[in-house]
């Protein structure tokens, strides 16, 4: 799998190289802006994009701009987008623009290499990475919708779905039997208001009608 | 060192003796001139309540008593400016002129009147002078005190300058501290930060690799990365206690947004700020929302809380609500004083409302101008 690495500390964008090289990974390029970035996956067009939320010149948001760029220039990329904090605009403009092969992760979290090179594989798959604090600060806003039909249980294997995790993820992290987590997705599925067609699909829209999006 | 003093005292001796001597010659010109304006005034008036000989001459009383009233305020203003640089030039006293000098005509004139008693009583005692040091001393040390309580400016405007300086160094204190603030947050980003992150990365990928190595190896790995990943929690938690870079980023809304979802129990959010406030008003908001829900976790049992942000005009209120057993009382180690100076530092307000059995509800109120 090719990926193009975007990070301006030359510190961490050497320790993604080798992180990810070790991981399995082919990492073409890495490089220090967005205007780069641009330029390196046009030029080798990769599976997944890493990125930097802050980088030069301002500091603030370029990683997100170019990502959005990525989107809509190059659908078949992958994202995974790296953050110093966790800001929900970040995530929701990310998110509006497809729910699948997309990431955003805080940055800290590149230190448990194990679950970021997990993430990295689900995003390049297909599937989504949010941060636990993206979630959690998603739900912050949400407080008066459909949510609230849910038990506090529902919720948190939906914020588990959202956060990219199949059943047998859930099953993992809960603790709780695979025959228990099947009973809440259907639950969520039945008070979410969703047509019963394929689950993949269904598990997509429930995300989404999740992130309010 | 023992022969400086009297060198000193003989220094500011002459020096009083110099103010006194120019003060008697100063006083007695500007005196006599303010005098005889006043005479004359004083006569023309009581001419015209005579009834003078014929419209000509009541016309010049008249038109001399009118050329006196607006002449001598501005003669005032320009004795009292003679005298601030006579007494500066000799004794090297800064007497500020008032910022409305018209309105403290009468305080100046009773200078200039009481300098003409002064000096007429000084021009007798002349020959004294120079052999009586103690008197010079005196009458200087009397001259500048009237000088500054008369030609100044007034209690009521020294007080309203005084509170004016005063709110906007503490102003400037808390913007260069904002300022600091934020500096250090950047450093600590740009360096600390991106090299505790790498650290933590190599080390869990060395936590990965050796998975083979005998336990002891993998175990003292394991625990290097463990404290790494520790120690990169904490410097987060410090960064974002020292300046939220979101704050600066995306404005408060995000901030409180973010300090919201990290909160252990569940927090409804209600910001309606259409105008944002400076970044030192902000700033100071998001630190009493994040010590006030710190302290309803710490302290109030409570099982959700609210938090409000809205502006009204030029007032940014801010409402923290808890639904805990309420009781709390500032100044008992709970940091609600904390919250209050935090408050009071952009002069804004902060209220406790916090009956027992609850609910508390923290309100502050700070303005933000346009």
């Amino acid at each position: 799998m090719r990926i193009v690495i975007a990070e301006d500390s030359v510190l961490l964008r050497d320790g993604l190289s080798r992180m990810l090289t070790d991981g399995g990974f082919q990492v073409v390029e890495a490089v220090p802006d967005a205007g780069q970035l641009l330029r390196a996956v046009a030029e080798h067009q990769p599976d997944l994009a890493v990125i930097d939320v802050r980088m030069p010149p301002t500091h603030t948001d370029e990683g997100i701009k170019a990502a959005l760029v990525i989107r809509r220039q190059f659908p078949d990329v992958a994202l995974l987008v790296l953050s110093q904090y966790v800001e929900e605009s970040y995530a929701t403009d990310l998110l509006s623009e497809a729910i699948s092969s997309v990431g955003y992760l805080l940055k800290d979290r590149v230190a448990h290499v194990r679950d970021f090179l997990d993430a990295v594989r689900r995003v390049a798959a297909g599937g989504t990475a949010l941060d636990p604090e993206v979630v959690a600060q998603l739900l912050v806003r949400r407080r008066d919708d459909p949510m609230d039909r849910l038990t506090p249980r529902e919720q948190q294997v939906l914020k588990l779905m959202a956060e990219g995790r199949s059943n047998a993820g859930i099953v993992e992290t809960l603790n709780v039997s695979p025959s228990a987590v099947e009973k809440y997705v259907t639950n969520i599925f039945i008070k979410l208001d969703l047509p019963p067609t394929t689950t993949d699909h269904r598990r997509v829209l429930a995300v989404l009608k999740y992130l309010g999006s | 060192m023992a022969g400086r003093e009297p060198l000193y005292r003989d220094v500011m001796t002459w020096r009083a003796t110099k103010n006194a001597l120019a003060g008697l010659l100063t006083g007695l010109a500007g005196g006599l001139l303010l005098l005889g304006l006043l005479v004359i005034w004083g006569a023309a008036l009581v001419s015209l309540a005579r009834g003078p000989g014929g419209w000509e001459h009541a016309a010049l009383y008249a038109v001399v008593a009118v050329l006196i009233l607006v002449l001598v305020p501005w003669v005032v203003q320009g004795l009292s400016a003679l005298q601030r640089s006579r007494l500066r030039a000799t004794l090297g006293a800064e007497i500020p002129a008032p910022v409305r000098p018209l309105r403290r005509t009468g305080h100046q004139l009773a200078y200039h009147l009481l300098a003409l008693f002064a000096g007429l009583g000084g021009a007798l005692l002349v020959p004294l002078f120079p052999v009586a040091p103690g008197l010079a001393t005196w009458v200087s040390q009397t001259d500048e005190r009237l000088a500054r309580s008369l030609l100044g400016p007034g209690r009521r405007e020294t007080l309203a300058q005084r509170v004016e300086t005063l709110a906007r160094s503490r102003a400037d204190l808390v913007a260069a501290a904002d300022a600091e603030r934020r500096r250090i947050e950047r450093d600590l980003h740009d360096g600390a930060q991106q090299r505790l992150v790498s650290l933590a990365m190599n080390l869990g990928m060395a936590r990965e690799r050796f998975e083979s190595e005998p336990e002891p190896v993998r175990q003292a790995i394991a625990a290097a990365h463990d404290e790494a990943v520790l120690a990169l929690t904490e410097l987060r938690e410090f960064i974002r206690g020292l300046h939220p870079a979101v704050l600066s980023d995306r404005g408060l809304a995000s901030a409180l947004s973010g300090l919201a979802a990290r909160a252990p129990l569940p927090v409804r959010l209600r910001v309606d700020v259409p105008r944002a406030a400076s970044p030192g008003v902000e700033a100071v908001a998001y630190f009493i929302v994040s010590e006030a829900l710190a302290n309803v976790v710490k302290h109030a049992q409570a099982t959700q809380a609210e938090v409000a942000a809205t502006r009204a005009g030029d007032v940014l209120r801010i409402t923290v609500t808890d639904d805990g057993y309420g009781g709390a009382v500032p100044g008992e180690g709970t940091g609600l004083n904390g919250l209050a100076q935090r408050a009071a530092a952009v002069d804004g307000t902060l209220s406790i409302d916090s009956p027992p059995g609850g609910p508390t509800v923290i309100t502050a109120e700070l303005p933000c101008e346009s």
